[in-house]
């Protein structure tokens, strides 16, 4: 007979049995009963955050950081609300997650408990799935499944209910070590035919891209991504989540595309006659307006998720299938042909001409005029200085667009960035787990002084940890994307984006037991820099921007990716 | 072109599957003019069939979304098969005074309605039929006065194949 167990003993347990090692977390009533288990467990790290949603957050920059699930344990009601945005933001960019909420008893479901939220319900549009266990004789079979579902597939966000009762019965473990659901069956593997029907279209191309979405780096696809583009002399470009999925110092790579993409890129695609997006799902900032995206090119759209084919843009050959395995099935009939790699240049010469016109006439550039410090000098010197090995997180909105455009990724799971939802607030607690999970890289988070507020309570956290996190706050004073739209789109009108008191943060690094380091001065940024660098804590870069600096190229929302704003 | 679908939907037998279903019709903007639910012979799987319209792509959309989700099993799009019976029941409770008992019972004669309930001064009728046949007895009882209607939502099936 199996041994019996409580179930806050049974979830420690599956959270072994899972590999997990680092779980973020925050306490109340509702999880008292786990986290009594967790003080006598060893091997199991627990991370106590100062907010749930820096706990959620944390949990998604260590699943991007690593590719391993993340896990973070939260209480009920309030507790678990407070990780909807975090939920949201892993969602919008597939990025496997288990949320574990306490709830109050099953009794007390439904009546109104204190601390109680119907979670799953607030949830349910944000998560790939999600449980409310009822009987302690599902939870091993149900936490084995949020795993399972979680990681799969186009991965997600799977948040697990617990009610209290259901942690504290017990009942005997059994962990079932295989799982298979009978609804859930994502297709890995492409149709043959439509891939070869895919290669014949880039044999009969002039003018090919190779589009690079977070799948690419979701399904660990670089690889064949390089491949593919070395082999027959194709340009890449990529999505802000798909950077990293292509080296970004590479000379095949146009860099980012769309509403701040490259001139290139967005040229490139505009007038290509063949597509091949990956793991890309075509959103309206890659696309600016659809009716006039890419109108002569064909598209072959490879993606896991069926729902993402044909959903934006019209498809020619959609290939439902594992990016990785998908681009391993092309690249077998490239090489079965065998049609040599000058014949393939030769074709492309022309379209690279092209491209090498347009790289020339406008590459990403900025103006260092007058005393100002400009932002994109910043993130240069700092790429510099670190010869692009970090890991780097950014927050929301002009910090993220400067960082995709000028920091050069060249491996995949060294950006961390909310991509789809668009958080602020992500970066910081994002470079916690990241930095939790990966001791000895250096972690980098570039910050706007709006953002950088919204979860800076997490500082305490990381001063816990002992993480040596980089925070760079490239501060204007301004919410700057709000107020750059407001000045291209709104004739100045700078409404609700000028913080009236910004807090000093040197003395606010200070006061967390972090260092504060600040450049207001060109000629201050590279020592201060180094000076981070060297540092062994967490430190908080003060750095004063131009105040009205703006990120350009811009297409304008609505638009089409050809009219482009560039200074 | 904006078409009407019958779509046939298996979904796991677990609460918040049926939640789930119709949250996705109402996040994404798409509609639903009929839903009708009931177990199967398979009591851990739920039948659910479901009558909504849209051009081409939206539809496209509207099944991969379907199946998309973890509690869904098999989605069918019954429109798509080349045969299928479709069927819905109507209880409706109509004005039958003296000067028209009488033409209210020819009507359900025509119709092979049933009538399932009797007062002075109503009969209640069961009619059952493609919507298309549910739709000219309304037309036809309304001048008589409808008090009530309930209507059960579209249910289908995809025909057997005959051989001779």
């Amino acid at each position: 007979m199996a041994k019996k167990m409580t179930g806050a003993q049974i979830i420690v347990e599956a959270l072994k049995r899972e590999g997990v090692d680092i779980i973020f977390g925050y306490p109340g009533g509702a999880v008292i009963d786990i986290y009594d288990e967790l003080y006598r467990t060893e091997g199991l790290k627990h991370v106590l955050v100062r907010h749930e949603q820096g706990a959620a957050h944390a949990a998604d920059g260590l699943a991007r950081s690593t590719g391993k699930v993340g896990v973070c344990l939260v209480t009920s009601g309030p507790g678990a609300t407070n990780t909807v945005t975090g939920i949201a933001t892993a969602y919008m960019d597939s990025i496997p997650m288990v949320v574990l909420t306490g709830q109050v008893p099953t009794k007390l479901i439904g009546n109104d408990a204190f601390q109680e939220v119907d979670i799953t319900g607030i949830t349910r549009p944000c998560t790939k799935h999600n449980f409310l266990v009822k009987r302690v004789e599902d939870l091993a079979w149900t936490l084995k499944a949020a795993f399972h579902i979680a990681r799969t597939g186009r991965p997600g966000p799977v948040l697990v209910d617990l009610p209290k009762d259901v942690q504290q019965a017990k009942t005997e473990f059994h962990w079932p070590e295989e799982i298979r659901l009978r609804s859930y069956n994502p297709t890995y593997e492409p149709n043959k035919r439509q891939v070869e029907k895919a290669y014949r279209l880039l044999e009969a191309s002039t003018r090919p891209v190779i589009l690079v979405g977070g799948g690419v780096i979701a399904s660990g696809a670089h690889e064949e991504v390089r491949e593919l583009a070395e082999l027959l002399h194709i340009p890449v470009t990529m999505t802000l989540m798909g950077l990293g999925g292509f080296p970004g110092t590479h000379e095949y790579s146009l860099g980012m595309l769309g509403m701040h993409g490259t001139y290139y890129a967005n040229m490139a695609v505009a007038n290509s006659d063949l597509i091949i997006a990956v793991g890309a799902r075509f959103d309206d900032r890659v696309t600016g307006k659809v009716d006039a995206f890419a109108p002569m090119a064909k598209i072959v759209h490879i993606d896991i998720d069926p729902t993402s084919i044909q959903k934006n843009v019209r498809v020619d050959i959609p290939i439902v299938g594992d990016c990785k395995r998908s681009l391993a099935k092309l690249l077998e009939v490239v090489k079965s042909v065998a049609r040599p790699s000058k014949l393939w240049k030769e074709q492309f010469k022309e379209w690279w001409e092209q491209i090498d016109i347009w790289r020339r006439r406008y590459p990403l550039s900025y103006k260092q005029e007058g005393e100002y410090i400009k932002p994109q000098f910043v993130i240069e010197k700092m790429y510099e200085l670190t010869k692009g090995d970090a890991i780097v997180s950014t927050e929301v909105g002009q910090n993220q667009m400067w960082t995709a455009q000028f920091w050069k990724f060249d491996k995949p799971r060294t950006l961390l960035s909310s991509g789809g939802l668009g958080t602020m607030g992500y970066g910081f607690p994002a470079a916690i787990g990241a930095q939790m999970a990966n001791p000895d890289k250096l972690v980098i988070d570039f910050a706007g002084d709006g953002s950088i507020q919204m979860n800076i309570q997490e500082m305490a956290t990381a001063i816990d940890q002992r993480l040596p996190i980089k925070v760079i706050i490239l501060n204007n004073g301004y919410l700057g994307m709000v107020r750059q739209w407001q000045e291209l789109f709104y004739d100045r009108r700078y409404s609700a984006v000028e913080f009236a008191t910004i807090p000093d943060f040197v003395k606010l690094a200070e006061a967390y037991g972090a260092v504060g380091l600040r450049a207001t001065k060109p000629e201050e940024v590279e020592p201060v820099l180094k000076k981070a660098l060297e540092t062994k804590n967490l430190v908080l870069v003060d750095i004063h921007i131009a105040p009205e600096e703006g990120v350009f190229p811009m297409v304008p929302a609505g638009r089409a990716t050809t009219e482009m704003i560039l200074v | 072109m904006e078409r009407k679908h019958t779509l046939s939907v298996l979904v796991e037998n677990t609460p918040g599957a049926l939640a789930r279903i119709v949250g996705l019709f109402t996040g994404r903007g798409f509609n639903i003019d009929s839903l009708c639910v009931a177990e199967t012979l398979d009591p851990t799987l739920s039948h659910l069939t479901l009558v909504t319209h849209g051009d081409e792509m939206i539809i496209e959309q509207i099944i991969k979304q379907l199946r998309r989700l973890i509690d869904v099993y098999k989605v069918v799009d019954v429109t798509e098969e080349s045969e299928f019976v479709e069927r819905e029941m109507a209880l409706i409770k109509v004005k039958a005074e003296k000067d028209t008992r009488a033409e209210v019972l020819r009507m359900c004669d025509i119709f092979r309605c049933k009538v399932v309930d009797v007062s002075p001064r109503t009969y209640t009728i069961e009619v059952t039929g493609p919507e298309s046949k549910l739709k000219a007895v309304i037309e036809l009882l309304k001048p008589l006065g409808i008090k009530e209607i309930v209507r059960t939502g579209l249910i289908a099936m995809k025909r057997e194949k005959k051989t001779v």
